[in-house]
């Protein structure tokens, strides 16, 4: 059991956790397991003992006594489970209501967390897409894909909805998954509450489609004063900031790809937006951040990510090489 | 066999037709077992792509397939007809019954369900299986382009069909045809679980015909109930699907708690421990899985109410389930335990399946639960219950009432290699799986990369997977043994308690030439203790009534599968598809009419007849 703690790699697993909720749900993991722990051991022992002693040896022919029953028999292993699961439900519902985010908790800021601004938690918006994930600050007017910025030591509320088919955030070291459910009534509420600063690692948890497995998203936990700075040079970035050395690669893009992915002030909401895309630890969420790889993905985009979305241009070398530039350079305003 | 209607019509004819429940019950066995190894060749495809990170064995659409064809052969093709095998075989036999209420129902019932599941299976060959995984929710199944799920629905449909109505007739058969003294307590454990299950059956499987019925409108008539966009909404599929998915699982592992029941009480000698407690906590189990279906879906968002108490009502479960376990351990206690194959199943069965009943409890935990669900923890949890306790109870059920299905005898050396090995590989398999999941692995997944350390874990449950196939090839090659030179063995080769071992080898047609008499629990045990070497009639020896053969069924069941082509190309066929589906449901519907209009009484079996063969058996 102890074993269990500190299992796998601290930016993806359950057992390392880095923020409120998964501490909680870890606590009640470790909680619901000693106690079925308990009820393991004393079934085995009972279990290993009869098979031992009751076994049957060679030339007794002998009938054993046909027992109908113990009355007080079933009456103890039917009161002491009733008692164990009492003692696991109660911290059960505490937690539910504890994860929930209703209009009330809403208003009200956590107890213990300094609150982001005077009017409460900041609200994030999530939108899953086949096979990506929108970020939307709508206070800030930022929105950004992939990567999603949480300053640590705040409870951020996030607001969960999906542009196609049912998809399930989780990012497993931070909180437990919540479903991304199609259509404006069904949008969901959860809290995160990360409490230490590095990278983690988000996937989705529901299938989606051919892609399910390569959905991920990496999650950039900061300081409250870094976090501010990458709003507020996110929200300064405007699309003709390219530097002059790649403007090939610019104009290419401007009229290929703006339509649907969007760069500082210009451009769609189609696919991901791409401000800050220099930043990016990962190419398409899944494969390292080099001129390369993106070249490989612009080039064939069902060839990383079967089934996604983005069409094939079917651009030349050249055309390629101006526009991997042209990405690589995409960087937030100072 | 004395069926003087059978004797000069073919062989082949004689088992497409007939409606004799044990004739039917190694039906579903054969036909379900093969389902079996087909689930099971999917289910290593799936070991090897996940063997090591970032394979391209077996990727995207294609891995989907496979994951969505393993899930559903694997519950609705192989787990049930093998369990519908079991109760054809043996309930009719343990309540000294001559048939089931309706035979040809119970022949219908097999034939919709085997057509069923070769058209899904036919996917395969005409275009990519369905995609949207077992549970196909929506929209993800309403937008998969192809026609597999399309395959998905009727393949299930007509298979469901089937499964509705031979819940039906055991629910029948248990209440009117039980012998004479059989009061219901003093049914054996495994009747009481069939008849359970058949409750279930009954209550569940309408949930999942409408479900499949609004998914096919939606399909394939452009309805929009779970399109947001047109003001549907994704979530009632569900709701839909967990209230049958959820009783489901209940359906599955009732029998083979039965089962258990049966082969612990025998191997120990002794009577079950507690038996009114053992049936009234299967009676709840069956009552209380009803009530739980939310907890597949605490994700998605119902609310924290609604979270809590379904959080609760399925911690309630495991209070029963708690009794079963402890009855049998006491079963065991004071016994003289003989562990032969058939009871090293049942042996196994026991702590594996509380392992998956612990995991349950941690999994009601519903924020808990938001950590486990839809990763690798739920994938170790189900198999644990269903691999874990039902394949294994199946096996038990298989190697002990092998003599009385087959008259022959499994090959115990063998028997002794298939259990060690597909039980340590089971273990192998799926106890590696719940620490993958906790750190971080979600299901359905075709790859992971290798910086995640998901790495050594898989390959453990890979080789795991590999020891599963083999004990599954020594079980293959113990029945091609046991066919080819088993011996036969006498009508009652364990010391058996319950009636269907008071029947000489090989069974009659007619079960028992005279209905038994029975005075308590383990009514054939109760004559033994008396000193009786049979049963006491509760009838003399007369004329038998049995019911006739038909061919009606396998053709209605034809009639269907064929119309249920036309269905699935309907959207992009149109008139091929529509005559398929006016010929088709045509076939049905005359098979119908035939059924009505032709008057078929039966035919008698004389007593003079009667009396000569049973002196042959005897002799």
């Amino acid at each position: 059991m102890l074993g269990l703690i500190g299992c796998g790699n601290e930016q993806i697993s359950a057992l390392q956790p880095q923020g409120k909720g998964a501490s909680a749900l870890f606590d009640l993991m470790i909680l619901s397991l000693a106690i079925m722990v308990v009820v393991l051991v004393v079934v085995f022992i009972l279990f290993g003992y009869v098979l031992v002693k009751f076994r049957h040896r060679k030339g007794d022919d002998s009938i054993p006594e046909q027992v109908e029953g113990n009355h007080l028999l079933e009456v103890l292993w039917t009161a002491i489970p009733i008692v164990l699961l009492i003692v696991l439900a109660v911290p059960t519902v505490i937690t539910t209501f504890d994860l929930d985010v209703s209009e009330k908790s809403a208003q009200a800021t956590e107890e213990g967390g300094e609150p982001a601004e005077e009017e409460g938690p900041m609200t994030i918006k999530v939108t899953g897409h086949q096979y990506w994930w929108e970020f939307e600050y709508p206070d800030q007017e930022v929105v950004t894909a992939q990567e999603l910025y949480l300053p640590v030591d705040e409870r951020v509320n996030v607001e969960l909805s999906s542009a196609d088919v049912i998809h399930s955030f989780w990012i497993p070291s931070i909180s437990g998954k919540m479903d991304t459910n199609p259509g404006d009534k069904l949008t969901n509420k959860m809290w995160l509450h990360p409490e230490k600063t590095g990278t983690f690692q988000g996937a989705c948890a529901e299938l989606c489609g051919d892609s399910h497995a390569l959905m991920y998203f990496k999650v950039k936990v900061v300081e409250r004063e870094e976090f501010d700075a990458w709003i507020e040079s996110m929200k300064n970035t405007k699309f003709d900031d390219a530097p002059s050395e790649v403007a090939q690669g610019q104009q290419i893009f401007e009229q290929n790809c703006l339509q649907c992915h969007a760069v500082g002030d210009q451009g769609g909401n189609v696919g991901p937006a791409l401000t800050g895309f220099a930043d990016n630890d990962m190419v398409a969420g899944i494969a390292e951040h080099n001129k390369e790889n993106i070249k490989k993905w612009v080039n064939n985009p069902q060839e990383m990510k079967p089934g996604n979305n983005m069409p094939d241009f079917n651009f030349n070398e050249e055309q390629l090489d101006a526009l991997a530039d042209y990405l690589m350079e995409l960087e937030t305003a100072e | 066999m004395s069926n003087a209607h059978a004797a000069n019509k073919s062989v082949l004819w004689d088992w497409l037709t007939t409606v004799d429940h044990k004739k039917i019950g190694i039906l579903y066995l054969v036909s379900g077992g093969f389902f079996f190894l087909v689930g099971g060749l999917e289910a290593v495809l799936i070991r090897i792509q996940l063997m090591n990170p970032e394979m391209t064995f077996l990727t995207g659409n294609l891995y989907n397939q496979v994951l969505t064809m393993h899930g559903t052969t694997m519950i609705f093709l192989a787990a049930m007809p093998i369990i519908f095998g079991f109760m054809n075989a043996v309930v009719p036999l343990q309540i000294g019954a001559r048939d089931v209420a309706f035979p040809f129902v119970n022949s219908l019932g097999f034939w919709l369900f085997f057509f069923g599941g070769i058209l899904l299976n036919l996917s395969w060959f005409l275009g990519g299986a369905p995609d949207a995984g077992w549970t196909a929710y929506a929209p993800l199944s309403t937008t998969s382009t192809g026609h597999g799920v399309d395959f998905y629905v009727l393949g299930l449909q007509i298979a469901g069909a089937g499964t509705l109505m031979g819940g039906i007739n055991f629910l029948v058969t248990i209440i009117n045809m039980r012998a004479p003294g059989m009061t219901f307590m003093r049914m054996p454990l495994f009747t009481w679980t069939a008849f359970v299950t058949s409750g279930l059956i009954l209550f569940a499987f309408p949930a999942l015909t409408i479900g499949l019925f609004l998914l096919m409108f939606e399909r394939v008539f452009e309805a929009n109930f779970f399109d947001a966009n047109m003001g549907g909404n994704a979530i009632i599929w569900e709701h839909i699907f967990w209230i049958f998915g959820h009783p489901e699982v209940y359906i599955l592992i009732l029998p083979a708690f039965g089962i258990i029941s049966e082969v612990v009480a025998t191997f120990s000698r002794k009577r079950l421990f507690g038996y009114s407690a053992m049936v009234f906590a299967t009676v709840l189990i069956g009552f209380l899985g009803f009530m739980v279906w939310a907890h597949h879906m605490f994700t998605v968002g119902l609310g924290p109410v609604a979270n809590s108490i379904f959080a609760v009502a399925t911690m309630a479960i495991a209070i029963p389930t708690g009794v079963k376990i402890f009855n049998w351990v006491f079963t065991m206690w004071g016994g003289k335990i003989r562990f032969t194959t058939a009871n090293l199943f049942s042996v196994g069965f026991i702590p594996t399946f509380v392992m998956g009943g612990v995991t349950g409890v941690m999994l009601a935990v519903a924020p808990a639960d938001y950590q486990y669900h839809d990763s690798y923890f739920v994938v170790a949890h189900f198999h644990y219950v269903i691999v874990g306790g039902l394949i294994l109870g199946l096996f038990s059920g298989l190697y002990y009432w092998y003599p009385r299905m087959f008259g022959l005898m499994l090959n115990e050396a063998l028997g002794k290699w298939n259990f060690w090995t597909f039980f340590i590989g089971f273990h192998l398999t799926f106890f590696p799986q719940h620490f993958l999941g906790l750190m971080g692995m979600p299901r359905r997944y075709f790859t992971y990369p290798e910086e995640f350390g998901l790495g050594s874990l898989n390959f453990i449950s890979t080789i795991g997977a590999v020891f599963m196939t083999v004990g599954t090839i020594i079980f293959i090659i113990n029945v091609v043994v046991t066919h080819a030179k088993g011996k036969k063995v006498s009508g009652d080769p364990w010391d058996g308690r319950t009636l269907e071992w008071a029947i000489p080898n090989p069974t009659p047609h007619y079960n028992f030439l005279q209905t038994p008499l029975v005075r308590g629990l383990d009514a054939l045990w109760i004559e033994k203790m008396a000193g009786n070497k049979k049963m006491t009639p509760a009838e003399p020896v007369g004329d038998i009534h049995m019911p006739n053969n038909s061919v009606l069924p396998l053709f209605m069941s034809i009639g269907f599968f064929i119309a249920g082509f036309g269905f699935i190309y309907y959207s992009s066929a149109g008139a091929p598809a529509l005559i398929a589906i006016i010929v088709g449901l045509g076939i049905g519907l005359a098979c119908m009419f035939l059924r009505s209009w032709i008057d078929d009484h039966g035919h008698h079996l004389h007593k003079e007849d009667l009396l000569k063969e049973d002196k042959g058996v005897d002799a």
